[in-house]
């Protein structure tokens, strides 16, 4: 008896009882949904980490210069916070300091940022992040303008009380009007308004166009930082390996300058966007690990039950099994028969485990801000997880079907 | 020599039964020939159950020989067993033994299966087989849309398809009114008459009167063997 004759008779069986047939492979579909969902959305959050949310907070190629790190991945003790606040800031002498050292072909941007408030005439954009940088922070960020023109390196040295917007802060003050050459009050200080940004888009729901950038050294700027503090240095490179020999010269120019002994830690910080994914790649090597218990309970699980079914199977088609028999069906037909059947069962609750899980990764992606890509070899894994289970857990029914006694198997009722 | 469908010499079939040995049949020689039609007789307890599972290859003997169309059989696997009873016995039993989900013409097919026949033959096989006996237009049926004649005549089909060198029909009319089962056994005589060998147990002494010869067991023993000219004409 060939394969194809067993899967025939085994979808004839499953056929037969279609309700019992979907309640006794509800466990692996559970099992392999699982593992589709949750393998799509941590794959969807290493693209996105990768792509999009490392380099929204770092950039691509690009590190900062700090007194302390900005994004912190886990807990940190208080003892390490307090020695971070203990440091020196970052000064505009530093920065410049530090740019002058940096051999590599780098841009560099002084950067302080801070939440305020825009006014235009009577109308208000509350919590903006205000932005005082240099004119290349736009060509770092990878800004093009939808209006108007960034300012200029002159602009910068004279302090010019200038101001680009992002997308929603000229959408929110604006409305449609022109707000090119308008003036826009930031603590009463008067700017004018010379473009606005392409919008950004969202990340993780949270709108990336609420900001307004102007130079460092414009009229407000102690609002955002102290007078000739930074938050940090932005520094880009063209590629992976200038990034490396350009972060070496800055913190070696940063630790000559404090007068940093050879095995004293820094009192600086330079941030990467590996930090983040570091920190991503914690909690998916978490998520990864808790993957396999969760997948692997609900396939024991569907096994079991799945064997509970065939050995049920085999119990109400003894006749059946007796006139087989009979008819010169040899052991290993019996066998497989039960095997092909339970291994169908299981890969048909894989199958629809597959589409029930990349239903739910879609949901996901969907109605929350966590995306999802569908990793091809999780369907492989699922469907190949859904025969194993099928097989093992059909291994002993199929077994017990086979030596049945053709006598006592036909005297069956 | 050759035409020795079943010869069997001092065949003993013991059980156990807890403490109790029982001792169904008690040295039996019995040869039948091709084309012969043979009734089993006796009470119960007499042994033709067992004598009838051994004839079918269904259980061997603790005791004694067994040859079918040539071949001993009497000491076999059990793999080995299941092959003869494709290649060489088809049953007809009281119950009809019909799978109830398939219809006629897969339960036809299903010896076919298991002798590896393509399904193209196979089919067309199983279409003449039921054909044969009378079931042309029923052959898409399901055995529960079938009357007890008609589930009768797919069974003996099924026991017919594999060409086999003996059929063997336990009780074939147990389950069927009087008229029914004188329409069952015209086709038995009827396949009789094309050559087939057939062995028929039963109890019922209007049904051994079809048959040519008639074996009669009692406690595990030939009691006699006569043979009637009459019903071979």
């Amino acid at each position: 008896m060939g394969l194809f004759e067993a899967m025939r008779m085994a979808f004839g069986a499953i056929r037969a009882q279609k309700l019992k047939s979907f309640f006794s492979l509800i466990g692996v579909l559970i099992g392999v949904m699982f593992l589709i969902a949750v393998v799509s959305v941590i794959q969807g959050m290493n693209v996105f980490m990768e792509e999009k949310f490392a380099n929204a907070l770092v950039g691509h190629n690009t590190f900062k210069l700090r007194q302390r790190p900005d994004f912190v991945g886990g807990n940190v003790g208080d003892d390490v916070w307090l020695e971070w606040l203990r440091r020196p800031r970052i000064s505009y002498d530093d920065a410049d300091y530090v740019t002058a050292r940096i051999t590599v072909p780098v841009v560099a941007a002084k950067f302080c940022q801070d939440r305020m408030v825009l006014t235009y005439g009577t109308r208000q954009a509350k919590d903006i992040s205000l932005i005082g940088t240099e004119d290349t922070y736009f060509q770092i960020k990878g800004y093009n303008l939808k209006q108007g023109r960034p300012f200029t390196p002159q602009e910068v040295r004279a302090s010019q009380p200038v101001l680009v917007l992002g997308a929603l802060v000229a959408e929110k003050l604006f409305e449609g009007q022109d707000p090119l050459g308008q003036e826009v009050r930031i603590a009463g200080l008067p700017y004018r308004v010379i473009g606005v940004v392409e919008p950004q888009g969202t990340l993780f729901g949270l709108s990336m166009d609420k900001f307004a950038i102007m130079p460092y050294n414009a009229p407000a700027r102690r609002y955002i930082c102290p007078i000739n503090i930074l938050d940090e240095v932005l520094y880009k490179a063209g590629n992976t390996s200038d990034l490396t020999m350009a972060m070496g010269q800055a913190e070696a120019a940063m630790r000559a300058r404090r007068g940093l002994k050879p095995g004293q830690p820094n009192n600086f910080h330079l941030e990467t966007s590996a930090a983040i994914l570091d920190f991503w790649g914690r909690i998916s090597r978490v998520l990864f690990m808790a993957l396999p218990l969760l997948v692997g309970i609900s396939l024991v699980v569907g096994g079991i039950v799945i064997m509970n079914i065939m050995l049920m199977a085999v119990t109400e088609r003894t006749r059946e099994i007796g006139i087989r028999k009979a008819l010169g069906a040899r052991r290993s037909d019996i066998m497989s028969q039960f095997m092909v059947e339970s291994a169908a069962l299981s890969t048909m609750g894989a199958a629809l485990g597959i589409g029930a899980g990349l239903g739910l990764a879609f949901l996901v992606r969907a109605l929350t801000p966590l995306p999802a890509a569908v990793a091809t070899w999780s369907l492989v894994l699922g469907v190949v997880l859904g025969v194993i289970v099928g097989i093992t857990a059909g291994s002993y029914p199929a077994l017990r079907a086979s030596k049945l006694d053709p006598i006592d198997a036909l005297r069956a009722e | 020599m050759s035409d020795r469908v079943i010869h069997v010499e001092d065949l003993r079939r013991e059980y156990q039964m807890g403490a109790e040995r029982v001792l169904a049949l008690r040295g039996l020689t019995l040869t039948i020939r091709r084309n012969e039609y043979v009734a089993i007789m006796g009470p119960s307890g007499s042994g033709k159950s067992t004598l009838m599972n051994l004839l079918g290859c269904l259980d061997t003997p603790t005791g004694g020989t067994y040859w079918l169309s040539g071949q001993e059989v009497s000491r076999l696997s059990d793999d080995a067993l299941a092959r003869v009873r494709n290649r060489e016995i088809g049953f007809v039993f009281q119950t009809f033994n019909l799978l109830p989900r398939a219809t006629a013409l897969h339960n036809v097919e299903l010896p076919l299966v298991y002798a590896g026949v393509a399904s193209r033959e196979r089919r067309r096989r199983a279409e003449e087989a039921l054909t044969r006996v009378g079931l042309a237009d029923r052959m898409r049926h399901r055995p529960n849309e079938l009357s007890g004649g008609q589930r009768q005549r797919v069974a003996i089909a099924r026991a017919l398809v594999n060409r086999p060198s003996l059929l063997l029909a336990d009780e074939p009319t147990g389950n069927l009114d009087s008229q029914t089962s004188e329409e069952i056994m015209r086709v038995f005589g009827e396949l009789h008459r094309q050559g087939q060998t057939i062995i028929v147990v039963t109890h019922e002494p209007s049904i051994a009167e079809h048959a040519a010869r008639t074996v009669v067991l009692r406690d595990g023993r030939l009691d006699s063997d006569t043979r009637t000219e009459r019903a071979a004409a």
